[in-house]
């Protein structure tokens, strides 16, 4: 069986479609590598019996020769993403039972392709943290040391955590300021955040609308390339669902780089940064280098200001976007004598902390004689920062920048929010430009803990994306496995 | 109060003297649309309770509003109408609060970047005079659910047929000065969006209700603190609140006192507004851009084209129907406060005497639905049949009082006025012989009238006419009786 789990997303695409297994002994070996996995802490919800039906559609579909681009490969569900009679608590207390009876548009588009559901993953808090410590149902483990409890990163912890550990072929998640980039980093996976408005919002829960973005967590780039295909595209119940037809991305894996400008940011080169990481991102950089490509220092000037404003932005839009979790409807209810003790007993109940401050930060910062100097001139200096990104692809194609400051950390070592937050800081500025940004693995620290490194594209070049990725992939080599991924 | 001063409209004779009113209109129109302003949903008016209610409307997670273009098209075409500038780029907002009938904990609506800016509409007065009012800006929003108290004694019951459904929201500049210029505004407002069709003005239903924002002032003072009373329901309230809360506020500051701005509520039963809440319990709603929306943009070649579907506005008509029917200004500018109206007094007026019809239909056919409580839409006589009386009358068949009772005849039957005259026999009787014949048998019936007459008691001729339409049961063209009996009496 622990042979099928060595198949990544493509090869096991080609195997099934070559009748080397079926997609049911496919998700029932995923279903074991769940078990014995389980430690982690990853999964929130397994649905075995819908996943075992659709493996089985999925082998009739191969036998009738009608396989779709997907057919027949588990994958795991973040659980951001509203799934038809299938808990969805955005791993909070305060949907703890709910059910919701639509599917996200994503979510429909992978099944509408053929891939089976193995089940719903862990997160931040309505995606809110950067550990996947603020989940209402307990901490995610990083698979990579077995000794210590390492953060698999956030907030799609789960999902980083599931497919590093083996216990999916690939998962989806979503990214609003880092949250598919750096969990993909701590865990040694490659995760890409698309261009704002490739894959429709519809059926996500909301965070902060104007930055959250699906995407896939797989092992490989052409994972990563092959279930965009699918997830992306324009809906029309997402009004800020770009209307714009992707590439088939498979095209682009081979492309290479040659004559291409990559893009050294010096803004991304500060202190705090640790040694392990600045030596391969040193080696990425000659590695396209000898690959044919060009490399070009350049100028984002108004990086510093990107956390700050992104700190600001999104609690404000998600101090809103949480108003609807008021126990009127649906989800927890706390009984009290009048509907504003109600409110407060039930948000208060409901919402963890990292939430609730994030409510406070974003109900401050819109608050009338402060709107002006917070939201307004964040948003301000949000164009700024677009600006840098479009100034700097004039002169480049791609941009190059290390993932995140640091590797994984211990769960429980980082209490102080602030700290916390700098964990995104080479993530966040692409996602306040809407620009797509990919992380992949390409080497280990002394500790033995993944490194990523990140490459940024100009909106809607996912293609270049990926062939720039796929080079970089091929030079680093990173074929390790962890060590707490089932066997 | 010294009730020799003649006061016009709109001012208040205090103790220190007449104070002014100054009022501002907030009007909320429902926009005749099937269905919500981002949701599929239907946006119909009675259903069962939580019929029509979308994810989207629930809030449920994850649910995107998409803008309805219909409504955006009506916003435009009512932008158009009140002489607005219609705004290209406009942005909806999120108006934030807490309420357990506003399931996103947010209304969409547009805050710094409404789709219609500044405009001006002219009313018309009861003593004939018109003045402009200025309009600010017209902007789209959600409405809200209705929260149901009454349905248990402890709890609160939900209702979110009305969640979501689209609203214009048409903001007056503060240039109305009296509660009767404030009705005749809201009326104005009201028939324009029925000739649009934007709206069906139905106050009743609550499509139509208006916030007042009133403050007093003594002439040329600046403006002094205003305070709102919300949701209106009629004219008639409109009114009454106005007046009752300029008085209030006069009162408050002759002995002193000052206006706490705070938003108040008109009590239909006492005529009284009372305090809602002040302004330092008021909402802080944080508005932002809602970043589920994009910003709403539009060419000018579809806001002309647009424009070209615009109907006959009631300003143009009147002047129209003064030209062609030869009505008169005050006449024709009662037919065109309802577009129903004017479309039932062109189909009755055509080809007939346009005054008479116009005389008819204002004074007995208004009269009588009046009196009857019925719509004009549902009136038994039909404008045809309108028009049917008006040739009887003109071409001599009946006369004016006959035609009453043929009138009163058709408001019960709904027969045409030609069946009920050849019916009862009610055709005019204007053969000379004939009345000759009426006017001897008076004359021989009374002679010493008769006598006295012809020695001068003139007034003994409208005895004569009298008796000669008894007998003749109101038939005999009098007219013509008139005429005889002069020769006869000479």
């Amino acid at each position: 069986m622990s042979d099928l789990l060595k198949f990544d997303l493509l090869s096991a695409s080609i195997a099934l479609k070559n009748k080397e297994f079926s997609s049911l002994e496919l998700t029932n070996a995923y279903f074991e590598a769940i078990e014995q996995t389980s430690a982690l802490g990853a999964y929130l919800e397994i649905v075995k019996d819908h996943s075992i039906n659709m493996a089985k559609a999925s082998d009739k579909n191969f036998k009738n020769g009608t396989a779709r681009p997907l057919e027949g490969l588990p994958i795991g569900v973040k659980d951001m993403f509203c799934t038809k009679d299938i808990k969805t608590t955005a791993s909070s207390k305060i949907l703890e039972n709910f059910c919701p009876t639509y599917e996200s548009t994503v979510t429909q588009n992978l099944w509408d392709d053929g891939a089976v559901m193995l089940g719903k993953l862990s997160c931040d808090e309505f995606a809110m943290g950067s550990s996947n410590e603020t989940a209402a149902r307990g901490n995610v483990i990083n698979p990579w040391l077995k000794n210590i409890k390492m953060s698999p990163g956030g907030s799609s912890g789960g999902s980083a955590s599931a497919v590093a550990a083996r216990s999916a072929l690939a998962a989806t998640g979503t990214d609003t300021g880092g949250s598919i980039r750096q969990p993909a980093a701590f865990c040694g996976i490659t995760g890409l955040k698309p261009t704002y408005g490739r894959c429709s919002r519809w059926g996500i829960v909301a965070f902060s609308s104007s930055l959250d973005q699906a995407g896939p967590l797989t092992r490989t780039v052409s994972d990563a390339a092959l279930m965009l295909n699918s997830m992306a595209g324009h809906d029309k119940k997402d009004s800020t669902s770009a209307n714009l037809e992707m590439p088939d991305l498979m095209n682009y894996l081979d492309k290479g780089i040659k004559g291409k400008k990559i893009g050294i940011p010096k803004e991304y080169t500060q202190d705090g940064i640790s040694d392990d990481i600045v030596t391969f991102y040193e080696k990425s950089i000659n590695w396209l280098k000898e690959s044919g490509a060009e490399i070009l220092p350049v100028s984002l000037p108004h990086t510093k200001y990107a956390l700050p404003v992104y700190y600001i932005i999104a609690p404000a839009e998600a101090s809103s976007n949480l108003a609807r979790y008021d126990g009127v409807r649906y989800g927890k209810r706390n009984e009290a004598a009048s509907l504003d003790e109600m409110y407060e007993v039930t948000r208060g109940n409901g919402f963890g902390e990292e939430v609730k401050r994030r409510i406070m930060i974003g109900t401050y910062v819109l608050s009338s004689g402060y709107y002006d100097a917070y939201y307004l001139k964040a948003q301000k200096v949000r164009r700024l920062i677009k600006e840098d990104f479009d100034n700097v692809f004039e002169e480049v194609d791609y941009i190059l920048t290390p993932s995140t400051p640091t590797t994984s950390f211990e769960l429980g070592k980082k209490q102080d929010p602030l700290s916390m937050y700098l964990n995104d800081i080479f993530t966040v500025p692409a996602s306040l430009a809407g620009m797509p940004g990919i992380s992949l693995p390409v080497g280990l620290d002394k500790l033995g803990l993944p490194i990523g490194i990140q490459l940024i594209a100009n909106s809607f070049d996912e293609p270049g994306l990926i062939s720039t990725a796929r080079v970089l992939e091929r030079s680093a080599e990173f074929n390790f496995i962890a060590d707490g991924a089932a066997k | 109060m010294n009730e020799s001063i003649n006061l016009k409209p709109g001012q208040i004779n205090g103790e220190t003297g007449i104070w002014e009113m100054v009022i501002g209109l907030e009007i909320h129109a429902q926009i005749s649309s099937k269905s919500k302003l981002f949701s599929g949903a239907s946006a119909s008016f009675g259903a069962e309770a939580n019929s029509n209610v979308s994810l989207v409307d629930a809030a449920m997670p994850g649910m995107l509003p998409v803008i309805n273009e219909f409504c955006v098209e009506q916003a435009v075409k009512t932008g158009l109408a009140l002489n607005a500038k219609i705004n290209n780029v406009s942005i909806f907002d999120r108006k934030n609060y807490f309420y357990a009938d506003l399931p996103q904990g947010y209304q969409i609506s547009q805050f710094t970047k409404p789709i219609v800016g500044e405009g001006e509409i002219i009313i018309d007065l009861d003593d004939g005079l018109q003045t402009t009012i200025g309009i600010e800006r017209l902007h789209l929003e959600q409405d809200a659910g209705k929260s149901l108290h009454d349905q248990h004694p402890s709890k609160s019951y939900i209702d979110l047929n009305r969640t979501g459904v689209a609203l214009m929201e048409i903001v007056s500049k503060p240039d109305i000065r009296s509660p009767q210029e404030a009705g005749a505004y809201v009326k104005k407002i009201r028939s324009i969006l029925r000739y649009v069709g934007a709206c069906d003005g139905n106050m009743e239903e609550g499509s139509l209700r208006a916030d007042c924002n009133v403050s007093v002032r003594k002439s040329g003072e600046e403006f002094g603190t205003r305070c709102e009373i919300k949701n209106l329901n009629s004219v008639r309230f409109i009114i009454q609140a106005i007046q009752s809360e300029a008085e209030r506020q006069v009162e408050i500051l002759e002995e002193g006192g000052k206006i706490n701005q705070e938003t108040r509520l008109f009590d239909t039963s006492t005529g009284e507004t009372r305090s809602m809440r002040s302004k330092e319990d008021a909402h802080d709603y944080r508005y932002f851009p809602d970043p589920d929306l994009l910003p709403l943009e539009f060419s000018d070649s579809w806001v002309q084209k647009i424009r070209e579907t615009l109907p006959e506005l009631p300003d143009l008509l009147k002047k129209r129907l003064v030209t062609d029917f030869g009505i008169t200004p005050y006449d024709a500018s009662i037919l065109v406060e309802e577009k129903d109206y004017v479309d039932f007094y062109q189909k009755a007026a055509n080809g007939k005497d346009g005054k008479l019809t116009a005389n008819w239909m204002i004074t007995e056919l208004f009269g009588a639905l009046k009196k009857e409580n019925i719509s004009l839409s549902d009136s038994p006589v039909s404008p045809e049949n309108l028009g049917q009386l008006i040739a009887l009358i003109s071409d001599g068949t009946i006369s004016g009082k006959i035609a009453k009772d043929v009138f009163a005849e058709m408001m019960i039957s709904k027969k045409s006025p030609s069946d009920i005259v050849k019916e009862k026999g009610l055709e005019q009787v204007s053969d000379d012989t004939e009345i000759l014949k009426l006017i001897d048998k008076v004359i021989s019936e009374n002679e010493d009238k008769v006598k006295d007459y012809l020695g001068g008691k003139d007034r003994l001729f409208g005895f004569f006419v009298g008796q000669v339409m008894k007998i003749s049961q109101g038939k005999a063209n009098p007219s013509i009786v008139n005429k005889l009996l002069k020769e006869k009496l000479k």
